[in-house]
């Protein structure tokens, strides 16, 4: 059976030597524009500070130290700095992206034994285009053309999980010490829960239909290389299409902290979500599951949070469980999984988000 | 011709109805459209991404909502060149 995992059709290199000829001077206006545009976005980003401390204190002449300046300063500085750091982002990230595709995810991991195809899934989870939405043709996709059950969860509970979004807006908010301790924390649990999965044997609690839909068929759409133009329109068309989607969480996560961060005392946290509160941990990951948001809205929340003394561990668990463990998902993976396959992908992903607060907890 | 737009009802997949839609009615083809919303329907095609565009059974699209002029072009194969 041919998987697509081909070079793809006979005429990819009459395409490429077309693309060459006809796209060096296109090739060098996009990126001259590309150029410009980064250089621009770097002046305005340099300038949000002092334009937040202008509106704040001169233009609504806020008294320095009372609550309201420190929650409008925090709004007017974060909103726009949150939303450009997403725009470029999500831009870069989905001209990465024009590079993988799940088809090619999957020619990878098919017939990868396990352990070394949970690493690789949960790193493939990071830069495969993937929409929770697609998450059920994807994982028929995927077991149907022999990727093991445990090798495809870990590349189901990556993709959430560990997303651009979560890491930059990390990155942006609290530096890369935080963004690189989530990043591998979530791709550990992403490994590990995939492995476990597959050691206990849940192949029967998959729906029997699916394994019976890998019957005639055609291996889908034929493999284009995309020019450079072609790949600026795909980070563009991610940039419109997930910030515009995900901007208002932005806007609401923000507020929330500003108001956090204007009006609740410091420390407040520490005696409800601190370090100390050894409930905190399993109580987040319960608030955090039926919790859906997206990255995008949740940091701000999160770095709020951190500001007030709740405990990094404690906050990372929360964060995991609200954008890794959602509840739409699990319905949606409903049609494809029986209950008991969906309650072991909770509980084991569960068990390794409290895991890895209770560890952060204590370490630090 | 017979045009599947395979999806399970997200806001993508109504999108990419409505452009095929606009693309038969441009490009005046003889075409029936069929809206294929079942997931084990779906899978027959073996697509693992949706929203996607299956033309007399053969999938051209995934993943996307395709353009207009993209969809006329796969509809009458002369304009590609033009395209």
């Amino acid at each position: 059976m041919n998987d697509g995992c081909g070079k793809g059709p006979a005429s990819a290199g009459e395409t490429v030597a077309a693309t060459i000829r006809s796209g060096a001077k296109e090739t060098a206006r996009t990126f001259g524009t590309g150029l410009m545009a980064l250089g621009i976005w770097w002046l305005v980003y340099q300038g949000l500070d002092p334009f937040a401390k202008w509106v704040t204190f001169s233009l609504l002449t806020l008294p320095p130290g009372s609550h309201l300046a420190s929650a409008v300063g925090f709004f007017v500085f974060d909103a726009p700095k949150v939303l450009m750091l997403l725009v470029l982002v999500v831009f870069a990230v989905g001209v990465v992206r024009s590079y993988f595709t799940p088809e090619r995810a999957r020619c990878i991991l098919a017939g990868k034994r396990e352990s070394a195809g949970n690493i690789l899934a949960a790193l493939l989870g990071i830069v495969t285009p993937f929409c929770s939405c697609s998450a059920v043709p994807l994982f028929i996709g995927f077991v149907t053309s022999g990727v093991p059950l445990g090798v495809t969860f870990s590349f189901l509970i990556s993709a959430p999980m560990v997303n651009e979004i979560a890491l930059v807006l990390l990155y942006g908010l609290f530096g890369w010490k935080i963004a690189a301790i989530y990043a591998g924390t979530g791709l550990s649990i992403a490994m590990v829960s995939g492995w476990v999965i597959g050691r206990m044997g849940m192949e029967k609690h998959v729906e029997a239909w699916v394994y019976a839909a890998s019957g005639d068929g055609n291996e889908g759409e034929a493999e284009i290389r995309p020019t450079w133009r072609e790949r600026v329109d795909y980070g563009l068309d991610a940039v419109r299409d997930i910030v515009g989607k995900v901007w208002p969480y932005v806007l609401a996560g923000i507020a929330v902290g500003a108001a956090i961060h204007g009006y609740v005392p410091e420390n407040f946290m520490a005696g409800i979500m601190g370090a100390g509160a050894w409930w905190s941990v399993p109580l987040a990951v319960l608030i955090g599951i039926p919790m859906y948001s997206n990255a995008a809205g949740i940091i701000p929340v999160v770095q709020a949070l951190l500001g007030k003394g709740a405990a990094l561990g404690t906050v990372l668990a929360f964060m995991m469980s609200v954008i890794g463990l959602s509840l739409p998902e699990m319905i949606i993976l409903r049609k494809v999984l029986k209950v008991r396959l969906i309650a072991a992908f909770a509980g084991v992903v569960g068990a390794g988000i409290l895991i890895v607060g209770y560890l952060f907890n204590a370490l630090l | 011709m017979k045009i599947a737009i395979l999806g399970t009802g997200c806001a993508k997949c109504r999108q990419a109805v409505e452009v095929v839609r606009q693309a038969v009615e441009q490009a005046g083809v003889d075409a029936t459209i069929d809206k294929v919303e079942e997931i084990q329907e779906i899978m027959k095609f073996k697509v693992m991404r949706t929203p996607a565009v299956a033309i007399d059974g053969k999938v051209m699209i995934s993943g996307r909502v395709p353009t207009v002029a993209e969809v006329k072009s796969l509809l009458v194969p002369a304009e590609r060149e033009i395209v």
